[in-house]
């Protein structure tokens, strides 16, 4: 089995994001870098199954120079190669990143050992466009499946499950297929050391990008307001639930 | 000017997220403001931004574009404003959809519903889109709206813009939208420029409004014509459905958090709602440690919940979690640490051990004979 | 919640290890109504004691360190938060087992339990570490690991138990109100997001903010944070039955400057290799926008790395396991200052605002003991004058400086430092008048509070010729590092003609006004009631009769004292002169305005005389006496004593004229064979020679003026700090003397020759160390080449019984004994003893 997962580099935030006095970025000079919980889940999914039936995960990103450091973590973790599709730092919007990813996929292809599967996150933490497998995956013409937390093999194809709205659901794709995960269908392992020490030494497969403008253009970013007040303590240890009670009954939760 | 826009429902109702998203989408289905004044609405969503925050500047505009749709604007995009497409629509309630100010239901066959095939819904919209002629389409920012809003992205070439809180036009063409990143955690300012707007609306952050004066409602069936292929990825739903409340749907959700201590000490929050007639949600701690399964976690990459009252207890409100939990009306922390970030971002705080304080509640609520 | 209270005795900032600690000391102390406050949660408000390792090692390079973290391991053990789990530092290289012997014989002075052991007995111990990468270990049984987190929370909350304490976590301080004074600014009132606190004590133990918290008050605090990387993995196989947290000993890498610790079921990884990392206090995130704490800060692998490689050589298959995984990885960040010590005392800006910052876990309640007796007015139990948060001249509390300083010591954290290793950052910063004059003169610079100090002259290379077989080679690496034969051969120079000193680092501080001799009285044990021009020496004792300082005061008038000192206890002794004035007194500091030569030897008159008109005659200019002279055109304050004991002044002489005078006097010498001498003749070798005692060294809190041969026949009738205790102490037999030793034969060992550099124990006819009847061990607390008597000197306390003159004793060095003889008992000079030099 042949696969590539897909992660991108973010910045690693707390409870508060930090701007960029001109509002146009996350201030990340403190912040390290992460990549969404969900493509760590996609990472480990890969892994998981090229050690049930063979394979290599490769991992790939698209994003500056640095976003290596991404590529390396998921080395650490059992990815066998890495792919940077090096851009120049600059944003790139879903459809381009799509396009590149669909450029490395064919690319693959042609070297004969092309990907039966590829796994991305559902959404991508900073942007949360939810859109890039899809787009890859008509790209490729392949079928494709999101927000996936349970994958399994099946004859000639793959069977994914997820819950929607309390009622789970399963979809059978044929292979190759693009699968987008989320946080759930597994637990993600850690890193060993032996495995950080082949993931230094690793070599990175680099293919230099260009962007095209797309007609979502971010104007600039900004914290919402707070739309809650200073909480009121009702109380203190047990003596509390009596005013508890009487406030879930104000807020009529008790018929 | 069409705008449509995708409504979700179960047997017939439409879901609550699909309801904010028709609350949106009737803003796009105004119209422009006038040629005269452009900056008009503008200004109007701006200071409303400003002073209350981007929910209730949605709210007002919609007001106000209710008002404009009825003024003939309607008659200037040469047909009614807004549509929605509901997929698998037997049994469905139209006039609810009418007081939401839709004018046309599009309503696609065959019936009954063959189920969720997120290629094919794809293919109906667009064509729909094509055939009405729509500047813009909208769905709910669900888990569906998003998969769906993304193929019509791919198979039009056209960008979409995801969780939107807010959105006008600003020109031909031009849409000035206002949309949630990192979870919510940022709103960005952003600019789309398409022939036909397309994107989807934060589940949790635009409350539902109705119109004041509802429409009447027109049901047009439509039977798209399909490929093989694009019923090629097509869900099989289990016929069980989960026990009991869902987390994103239910009106009280109790969360545990590392304060809970182990496995073994859910037992009181269980009880307590099950007398609330809640469920219980989980912080990612609780699951990253083999509590609790994933399902069971609120946040942002689990659950986002919506309920009346959401009762933390034992979370410290790591940001991963309020993101999840801010669409919640109330939220009452009980934590024994004063300085807990959930206690800040909570209405109501019980300083005090989880240990003690629900146990002591649930008896309480005994005693009220609640069972 | 609690309620914000309006008032408070004083307001504690930061509810760490060491506020924590501050607020239980000042409790049990007395103290009421006091104040908390934390923006953080508790129990982890989260500062550095929320990702501390946690272990702690008794062997430090300072005895002041030393004595700190023992003291906090009895306060942990009695909190019942230690865990005994032995401590090993294992050596890569044949240097680091050499380091290692000299570590166990520090220790052995120190009264701490340490063995060098070979590799398999180190195997034995820790059985997952591969013996065949180390030489050896030097194994620590006393080491042990706490839990700080909780010793904080039992000791806030025995202090909240006394009635003592208001606790405010999630309370922000947003600023210090102070009002103007006299001498200095004082505290007011703290400002927090939970309200206004008036109070006239403030303590900052804010950690790596605590810069940030001082800067409200206006004051600066040499500290920097500095990231530190831990990583934990596991599941570790051999850990999985562990109960508790620890069951073998913690291994300190310490070539790889590195070490692994057990944690339940983790194994932790610590490094101090990788490079430094410095943040600034203004740049640490906030707890709401710190993805961990704001003390975690991001992990940057690409850093830690090699030290991978490092710790999977030592421990292959426990950390080669591909099961176990990096669970959890930080840069962590820790304080720094630029010379390793802790800040703790009043402020010297602020009266009132007080600092108990830069403690690591090891000495945090020691710290905490020690600035709560501070600020009760009590001598602190461990003598901390070298962690006085005062002791900074101001070029030392830039920025610029604290960051150089940490940015350097940060890969010696584990280093093989040698105690008279130099600093290379930084410098130069402060240049005497007669800078250029003594690098041409190829002067070899060691610096002192900043200041450039010729520690030796390569122009003097040529008289290794002339006192061949004298100057006493050393030809152990160790001991000729940072030493040159030319200090002896300067040495053996001056006693012969005569030398030019540069004393520029002095600090020079006039007490004026008239309370100035009330003032002066009151500090000093000498009696200060003498004729202007009169120069005395006189030690500062603490209310328990220690030494405070020791240093010289001229009268210049009837209200006009001018103290000189050592510049590297220059400040503090500044600010410990400003605590004790009276209102109608003013010290004013003219460190910056004076630089000092000193002209010493028996051909100094000589020169002096020849380029003054003034008499210089013995009793025209009698030893004890100051006055100002004509040299040239420039007018000098000179004053007859010496340090070196030969005939000869200090000459003070404006900054901005002290090149004159050098090149007057440079000229004038010429005749006389004048030789430039460095500090390495001042310092060591000279007084060494003349019994001479060196505050910090000899002169310590822990011993008095009677057991340091220094008290006069009589005491002054006037009152002053420490006399009744001083009065005590003369009634009794001291409990220890103050000895000069001499080695016997450096020889002894078979090997190369050795001297001892100090710290070494003494060790008794049956080879065990001397220790006195209060139980203070005997050991060398100053040593250096006595060449004018041929031998290699040492000074140690030692138990009267032992104090005899031509008593035999041992020297322990390197691990091997060294015969030494008393050679005085108390503090007449070995050379020159009834000082016919001096006064000639």
């Amino acid at each position: 089995m042949e696969i590539g997962v897909c992660v991108k580099r973010v910045p690693m935030v707390g409870g508060t994001i930090v701007l960029t006095p001109d509002g146009q970025e996350v201030d990340t000079r403190m912040s390290g870098f992460t990549i969404s919980p969900h493509e760590e889940c996609a990472v480990e999914e890969a892994v998981r199954i090229t050690e049930r039936l063979g394979g290599t995960v490769s991992v790939l990103t698209l994003g500056p120079a640095v976003a290596a450091e991404q590529l390396r973590d998921a080395l650490a973790l059992g990815a066998g190669r890495a792919v940077l599709l090096e851009t120049d730092g600059a944003g790139w919007g879903p459809i381009a990143t799509a396009a590149a990813i669909a450029d490395e996929v064919r690319r693959r292809a042609e070297a004969g050992s092309g990907y039966d599967l590829l796994l991305l996150g559902n959404e991508a933490a900073d942007t949360g466009d939810y859109q890039v497998g899809v787009r890859v995956a008509h790209l490729l013409g392949w079928p494709c499946v999101t927000g996936i937390k349970h994958i399994e093999f099946t004859e000639g194809g793959l069977r994914a499950g997820r819950e929607y709205r309390g009622v789970s659901e399963t979809f059978d794709l044929s292979l190759p297929a693009v699968v987008t995960v989320k946080e759930g269908i597994n637990l993600p392992r850690y890193p060993s050391l032996p495995g950080r020490l082949r993931a230094k030494r690793a070599q990175i497969e680099v293919y230099p990008v260009s962007p095209a403008p797309e007609g979502l253009r971010t104007q600039g970013l900004r914290v919402p307001a707070a739309t809650r007040q200073q909480a009121r303590i009702i109380g203190t240890g047990v003596e509390a639930v009596p005013a508890l009670v009487g406030l879930l009954d104000e807020l009529g939760v008790l018929s | 000017m069409t705008v449509l826009c995708l409504v979700e429902h179960e047997s017939g109702v439409p879901i609550e997220a699909s309801l904010r998203a028709l609350t949106a989408a009737r803003v796009l289905a105004a119209g422009p403001a006038p040629a005269a004044d452009p900056a008009l609405a503008g200004d109007a969503a701006q200071g409303g931004d400003a002073a209350q925050g981007g929910d209730a500047a949605l709210a007002g505009d919609a007001a106000l574009a209710g008002d404009a749709a009825q003024g003939g604007d309607a008659g200037l995009a040469g047909g009614p404003g807004l549509a929605a497409v509901v997929f698998g629509a037997g049994s469905l309630d139209a006039e609810v959809l009418g007081s939401y100010g839709v004018g046309v239901v599009h309503a696609v066959g065959p019936d009954p519903d063959p189920g969720y095939a997120p290629l094919a819904w794809a293919r109906c919209l667009h064509s729909l889109m094509e055939s009405v002629g729509a500047v813009a389409v909208v769905a709910a920012g669900t888990g569906r709206g998003a998969e769906v809003m993304a193929h019509l992205g791919a198979i039009t070439g056209l960008p979409v813009a995801a969780n939107c809180v807010s959105a006008e036009w600003d020109g031909i063409g031009v849409c000035r939208l206002v949309r949630q990143r990192w979870g919510g955690l940022l709103l960005e300012d952003a600019i789309l420029e398409a022939p036909v707007a397309l994107l989807t609306v934060a589940a949790e952050a635009v409350p539902p409004a109705p119109t004041p004066e509802p429409v009447p409602v027109e049901v047009r069936v439509v039977r798209p014509e399909l490929d093989e292929a694009d019923l090629a990825v097509m869900a099989a739903e289990s016929a069980e459905r989960a026990s009991g409340a869902s987390l994103a749907t239910a009106r009280v959700v109790v969360g545990g958090g590392r304060g809970v201590g182990g496995p073994e000490g859910f037992a009181p929050l269980e009880e307590l709602a099950g007398l609330l007639g809640g469920v219980v949600g989980v912080s990612r701690v609780v699951t990253s440690e083999g509590w609790r399964p994933h399902t069971m976690q609120v946040g942002q990459t689990g659950t986002r919940i919506t309920p009346e009252v959401y009762l933390a207890c034992g979370i410290s409100g790591a940001i991963q979690h309020m993101a999840g939990c801010s669409g919640a009306k109330h939220i009452i922390a009980v934590n024994k640490d004063p300085g807990a970030p959930m206690v800040s971002a909570a209405d109501y705080a019980v300083i005090g051990d989880l240990h003690e304080v629900i146990p002591a509640l649930v008896a309480a609520l005994r005693e009220r004979g609640l069972t | 919640m609690n309620d914000t209270p309006v008032r408070a005795s004083a307001v504690i900032i930061g509810a760490g290890i060491v506020g924590n600690s501050l607020v239980y000391h000042l409790a049990r102390l007395g103290w009421r109504d006091l104040v908390l406050v934390d923006k953080g949660p508790m129990p982890n408000p989260g500062g550095s004691t929320g990702h501390a390792s946690n272990f702690i090692f008794p062997i430090e390079y300072s005895k002041m360190m030393m004595e700190l973290t023992s003291d906090s391991t009895e306060q942990y053990i009695e909190l019942g938060v230690f865990t005994r789990s032995g401590g090993i530092e294992v050596a890569r290289t044949p240097e680091r087992m050499t380091e290692l012997r000299r570590r166990c014989t520090q220790a052995k002075s120190w009264g701490i339990p340490a063995e060098v052991i070979p590799p398999e007995r180190v195997a034995e111990l820790v059985p997952y570490l591969d013996p065949s990468v180390i030489l050896g270990g030097g194994y620590f049984p006393t080491v042990g690991v706490v839990d700080s987190l909780r010793a904080g929370t039992l000791m806030r909350e025995q202090a909240e138990q006394m009635g003592a304490l208001t606790v405010l976590a999630g309370t922000e301080v947003t600023g210090i109100e102070t009002v103007p004074g006299g001498r200095r600014s004082a505290v007011r009132a703290v400002r927090t997001s939970a309200g206004e606190i008036e109070t006239s004590h403030v303590v900052i133990c804010c950690g790596v903010w605590s810069p940030r918290v001082a800067r409200m008050a206006g004051a600066r605090l040499a500290l920097t944070p500095t990231v530190h990387q831990m990583i934990s993995v596991g599941p570790i196989g051999l850990f999985a039955g562990t109960v508790g947290e620890i069951s073998y000993p913690i291994v300190r890498d310490v070539d790889e400057n590195m070490y692994e610790r057990q944690h339940g079921g983790d194994m932790e990884v610590g490094s101090y290799a990788h490079r430094p990392i410095i943040v600034s206090p203004d740049e640490i995130p906030s707890i709401e926008e710190a993805a961990l704490s704001p003390t975690e800060l991001p992990f940057t692998a690409d850093d830690f790395d090699p030290q991978l490689a490092k710790a999977l050589e030592l421990m292959p298959e426990l950390l080669g396991d591909e099961k176990a995984g990096i669970r959890y990885a930080i840069n962590g960040l820790i304080s720094m200052t630029p010379d390793g010590h802790p800040l703790l005392g009043e402020m010297p800006e602020v009266a009132g605002l007080w600092s108990a910052a830069a403690s690591w876990i090891k000495e945090g309640p020691g710290c905490g003991r020690a600035v709560a007796e501070m600020m009760s007015g009590s001598v602190p139990t461990v003598d901390v004058h070298e962690a006085d948060a005062a002791r900074f001249w101001p070029g030392q509390l830039t920025v610029a400086h604290v960051r150089d300083r940490a940015r350097e010591a940060f890969n010696k954290m584990y280093g093989i430092v040698h105690p008279a290793e130099q600093w290379e950052s930084g410098r130069p910063s402060r240049l005497s008048p007669f800078y250029s004059r003594e690098r041409e003169l190829g002067a070899v610079f060691f610096e002192t509070a900043g200041w450039e100090r010729p520690f030796w002259y390569g122009s003097n290379e040529r008289l290794l010729e002339r006192y061949a077989g004298r100057l006493m080679p050393r030809e152990a690496e160790w001991e000729s590092r940072w030493w040159s034969p030319i200090i002896n051969a300067e040495h053996l120079a001056m006693r012969e003609t005569c030398g030019l000193i540069d004393l520029s680092a002095f600090a020079v501080l006039d007490v004026t006004g008239p309370a100035a001799l009330t003032a002066m009285q009151s500090i000093a044990v000498a009696q200060l009631d003498v004729p202007a021009g009169r120069v005395v020496y006189t030690p500062f004792l603490d209310a328990e009769g220690g030494f405070r300082a020791d240093l010289t005061v001229m009268r210049l008038g009837e209200q006009w004292f001018r103290v000189v000192t050592g510049g590297a206890t220059g400040m503090s002794d500044a600010k410990w002169i400003v605590d004790h004035l009276p209102p109608d007194a003013v010290l004013t500091d003219l460190s910056s305005a004076w630089s000092t030569l000193g002209l010493w030897g028996p051909r100094a008159r000589a020169v002096l005389a020849s380029v003054t008109s003034d008499d210089v005659s013995h009793e025209g200019f009698a030893f004890g006496t100051c006055r100002p002279i004509e040299v040239g055109g420039v007018m000098v304050l000179a004053s007859r004593i010496s340090y070196v004991g030969e005939l000869g002044w200090e000459l003070h002489v404006p900054m901005e004229s002290g090149a004159v005078l050098w090149d007057l006097l440079w000229e004038a010498g010429q005749p006389h064979a004048l030789v430039p001498v460095g500090i390495g003749v001042y310092g060591t070798t000279g007084r060494l020679e003349k019994g001479y005692r060196a505050f910090g060294a000899e002169l310590t809190p822990e011993y008095s003026i009677v057991e340091a041969g220094m008290a006069r026949p009589k005491v002054k009738a006037a009152p002053f700090l420490g006399k009744e205790a001083y009065l005590r102490q003369r009634e009794s037999a001291p409990t220890a003397v103050l000895c000069t030793l001499t080695v016997d034969d450096p020889a002894a060992s078979g090997g190369p020759l050795r001297y001892m550099l100090g710290g070494e124990p003494i060790l008794g006819p049956d080879g065990q160390c001397l220790a006195d009847a209060k139980g203070r061990p005997s050991y060398v607390t100053s040593a250096g080449s006595g060449p004018s008597v041929g031998k290699h000197l040492l000074m140690a306390y030692l138990p009267p019984e032992h104090a005899r003159v031509g008593n035999r004793l041992a020297v322990e060095c390197m691990g091997e004994p060294f015969g030494v003889s008393v050679a005085v008992a108390g503090s007449a000079p070995l050379f020159d003893p009834d000082n016919s030099r001096i006064r000639s």
